[in-house]
């Protein structure tokens, strides 16, 4: 099918088998206000729609945070203006257990599903696939409308079931049974858990029908010229990452049906006769709630990487970009994202090595695990070296990729503490896993997104985003995380668990006392940093500096050939064609060569 | 990689669409089947005796790939009024192998295999034929669709595409069915 079938509806008349690289396309829908804003099936609009949504579910889950981390920071202090805003959440002006829980397990699940998976993916992939590869629109615009609203339909569960008596699900985000297959476990786990699987089973359908259309549409709509090993980085990450979801999320699925039968039709897949205060023994016999571990990892530990694999095509891509020079090894890029997608289905057993595995397999597993440092290393190498030397534009994208750089350096060494099972043993459930995942995943994940958003941000809205402001985020975000995440790794070496409500009543625990403070603190500091970005962000869309021309960064890619504001469609004439790779800077004396321009005859080669 | 002549050759992508999506649910149904084995080797599992009546339903889904076979066929030879009976007769059949698989549910809960209570091989066989029904159900509703459609007087439909993609995905839950009653039948 021809890039224009695809933008103009699936006619399914007689012609839509010929392809016509036609000169008709431009615009000849009717846009009303619904269709272009809400309803839109333009990918550059759905794209913003998933960012926006992402922005407000991160201030959201940020505040949590910061709820929690006053508790955790101040737990023998009252704050009576916390029961002014949040009424029965925090009683006396103290959370109280109950809701600590809660809020921890809505900050995990809506940083990790609805930021970084829902936000991030279906920000940049919808955003970039059709610009970068040249392509009109997604292979299937409506399949993409619907992706989004299944995204939106799922928030909207998961919002609502705060606000309902019981409160919202509180087995943390991994959501292991019995907490959520036992309604009478907690009061989370009455209807705030049904909530809490609607809105995930939503959310995983959006994911997969985000990810077959990603995935279709790369590889099959590239413009003439765009061979696979073309294409830039970004659009091996987000391919990757949508072939990790289309393989792993339906496994989640299968899970989260078990789960429900054992909610509503007494079936014993997870639960078994254990004893429960104040209702006695289940009548459940031979479930097993390890079983769930399993289901659940194994979307789990790819999920790290969907989460982490844009990031790291935003961050090559900007890292190139920005030093003037071609991303150093495109071909190991692209081999050691192929091997971590391999490695992330092997490895989910990570996370259980104190659930009585045997001892063997879990270090056949430890071998796995340690494994994807290789392809790791390979990435951290080909960055450093991109940037080596280079003369460097550091613009807030650029900042922000190094950054994403150093934070994947600095989680991903104490990811190799972590993969060893016999110090997973002390490890496990500590602040040290905390550390581990906020710094490799949270955070640095974070720094890919805002590296995307200040990066093209032009694109998406004709204007910069406001610099200072920028620099100012940078730093504090920068500065802020590692003050709050480095102090944790000491706590957990010291044997500090995590999910607990209050520290201050244990011997060993109390000396970290001011420490925590400390971590409080900076958190509420790099909060209010996040809403300054929130807030350049808004005010650059309506009054940022215009862009006035079509290329600002001087990039290779086919994003930047298209008009300022693009139109649904992308180019008004035709697609561009394609002659070279997407990393020619600093080349034959010129600063770059943009990918549409045909190779010279007396030009050198490159790889 | 010369991206024209390529561009002719390459399969559509609605029909690429649905391979990713097959794939996709094989790795849904490869979750629960493996959660069965886990399960299997756990103490206090117990089996179940499998329902006659699953052989009949299993002829039936067989039956019904060969007549969307047809179907297919007999649209590209635009033999319209052939196409849409052998849609209509895929379709019912589609309909009585879901009426047989519930039969075949009453069966086991007649035979005392219980959804609720402790585990075993009976719990999964309810949960995983059931979803799997579900996928032949949402096949049969595009089908009912295609069907009408077939029946549309304002515009003349030449393209082969839906048609063969409906027929893919049919034949996916013919196999699929094939795989799990053979794996129900073979690990107990
Ligand atoms: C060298 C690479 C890495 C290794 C060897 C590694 C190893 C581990 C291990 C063994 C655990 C389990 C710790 C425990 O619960 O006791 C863990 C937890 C975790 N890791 Fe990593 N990791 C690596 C990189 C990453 C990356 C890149 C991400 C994300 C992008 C990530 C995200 C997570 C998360 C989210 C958890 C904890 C989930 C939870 O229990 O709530 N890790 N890691
Ligand atoms: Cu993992």
């Amino acid at each position: 099918m021809s890039n224009e079938a695809a933008l103009h509806g699936h006619s399914e008349v007689a012609h839509s088998h010929e392809v016509h690289h036609g000169d008709d396309h431009g615009h000849h829908h009717k846009e009303t206000f619904i269709t272009k804003y809400v309803f839109s099936q333009d990918h550059k609009m759905i794209a913003k729609q998933f960012l926006i949504t992402g922005m407000i579910w991160a201030i959201l889950g940020g505040l949590m945070s910061v709820l929690f981390r006053l508790q955790l920071g101040y737990p023998d202090q009252s704050f009576p203006w916390l029961e002014d805003i949040l009424g029965r959440w925090a009683k006396g002006g103290h959370i109280s257990a109950e809701n600590y829980y809660a809020l921890v397990t809505m900050h995990g699940t809506v940083l990790v599903f609805f930021v970084l998976t829902g936000g991030l993916s279906g920000t940049f992939a919808n955003f970039l696939i059709p610009l970068q590869i040249g392509a009109r629109d997604m292979a299937s615009p409506m399949m993409n409308m619907l992706s989004y609203w299944f995204f939106f339909g799922g928030s909207v569960v998961m919002l609502s079931s705060l606000f309902i008596q019981t409160g919202p699900f509180s087995g943390g985000w991994t959501a292991y049974p019995p907490l959520s297959a036992l309604g009478s476990a907690s009061p989370g786990s009455k209807t705030g858990m049904d909530l809490w699987i609607i809105a995930m089973a939503m959310f995983v359908i959006s994911s997969l029908l985000g990810g077959l259309n990603y995935v279709s549409t790369v590889l099959n709509m590239r413009t003439k010229g765009m061979s696979m090993t073309k294409m830039p980085l970004t659009m091996w990450a987000l391919f990757f990452t949508a072939v990790l979801g289309i393989l792993s999320f339906p496994v989640l699925l299968s899970g989260f049906v078990l789960l429900l039968f054992d909610r509503h039709a007494g079936t014993s897949f997870y639960l078994s006769d254990i004893y429960i205060t104040g209702v006695g023994a289940l009548p459940n016999e031979g479930g097993s709630a390890i079983l769930y571990q399993h289901l659940f990892w194994f979307l789990g530990h790819p999920e790290v990487y969907i989460i982490l694999l844009p990031a790291m095509g935003i961050a090559s891509e900007v890292l190139s970009v920005n030093s003037r020079k071609p991303i150093f090894g495109y071909m190991a890029m692209v081999g050691s994202m192929f091997a971590i997608t391999i490695l992330a289905f092997l490895v989910w057993a990570h996370h259980m090595f104190v659930t009585g595995l045997n001892p063997f397999l879990g270090s056949v597993f430890v071998l796995l695990t340690l494994l994807i440092a290789v392809p790791s290393a390979i990435k951290v190498f080909n960055w450093l070296t991109t940037i080596w030397k280079a003369n460097i534009r550091f613009t807030p994208g650029m900042m922000f990729a190094i950054g994403f750089v150093s934070l994947f350096i600095s989680g991903g060494l104490t990811g190799i503490f972590l993969g060893n099972s016999t110090l997973d043993i002390h490890l496990h459930d500590t602040y040290f896993v905390i550390a581990h995942f906020h710094i490799v995943m949270g955070v640095s994940a974070f720094f890919g997104m805002f590296a995307g958003v200040y990066h093209w941000f032009p694109k998406m809205y004709g204007r910069f985003m406001n610099n200072t402001m920028a620099y100012i985020h940078f730093w504090v975000t920068l500065i802020g995380a590692y003050l709050i995440f480095w102090p944790m790794h000491y706590e957990g070496l010291a044997g500090m668990p995590r999910r607990y409500w209050d520290y201050s009543i244990w011997e060993s625990f109390k000396q970290f006392s001011e420490l925590n403070k400390f971590i409080s603190t900076v958190a509420i500091i790099v909060f209010a940093a996040q809403l300054m970005f929130v807030f350049n962000f808004f005010y650059s869309i309506f009054k940022g500096r215009k862009v006035t021309v079509q290329n600002p960064w001087g990039a290779t890619t086919l994003e930047w050939t298209a008009p300022i504001r693009p139109g649904h469609g992308n180019w008004p004439g035709e697609i561009p064609e394609v002659h070279r790779w997407a990393y020619d800077y600093s080349k034959d004396g010129r600063d770059f060569i943009p990918q549409t321009e045909p190779v010279g005859a007396d030009e050198s080669k490159h790889h | 990689m010369e991206m024209v002549s390529a561009q002719r050759q390459k399969v559509h992508p609605h029909k690429f669409t649905l391979w990713i999506a097959i794939g996709s649910i094989i790795m849904m149904f490869a979750g629960l089947t493996s959660a069965y084995i886990v399960k299997g080797s756990l103490p206090g599992w117990s089996t179940v005796e499998m329902p006659k009546i699953f052989f009949y339903s299993t002829g039936v889904m067989l039956l019904s790939s060969f007549t969307v076979q047809f179907a297919l066929k007999s649209f590209k030879e635009r033999k319209m009024n052939l196409y849409r009976r052998l849609l209509t007769l895929t379709a019912v059949l589609g309909i009585l192998f879901i009426v047989l698989q519930v039969m075949g549910f009453e069966q086991l809960t007649a035979s005392g295999v219980f959804l609720s209570g402790s585990t075993g091989a009976g719990q999964f066989l309810y949960v995983i034929f059931g979803l799997h029904a579900v996928h032949v159900l949402g096949g049969a509703v595009a089908l009912l669709v295609m069907f009408f459609k077939a029946f549309s007087r304002k515009f003349r439909n030449y393209n082969a595409v839906p048609v063969e993609v409906i027929s893919t995905y049919w034949h996916f839950v013919d196999v699929l069915w094939l795989y799990l009653f053979i794996f129900f039948l073979i690990k107990r």
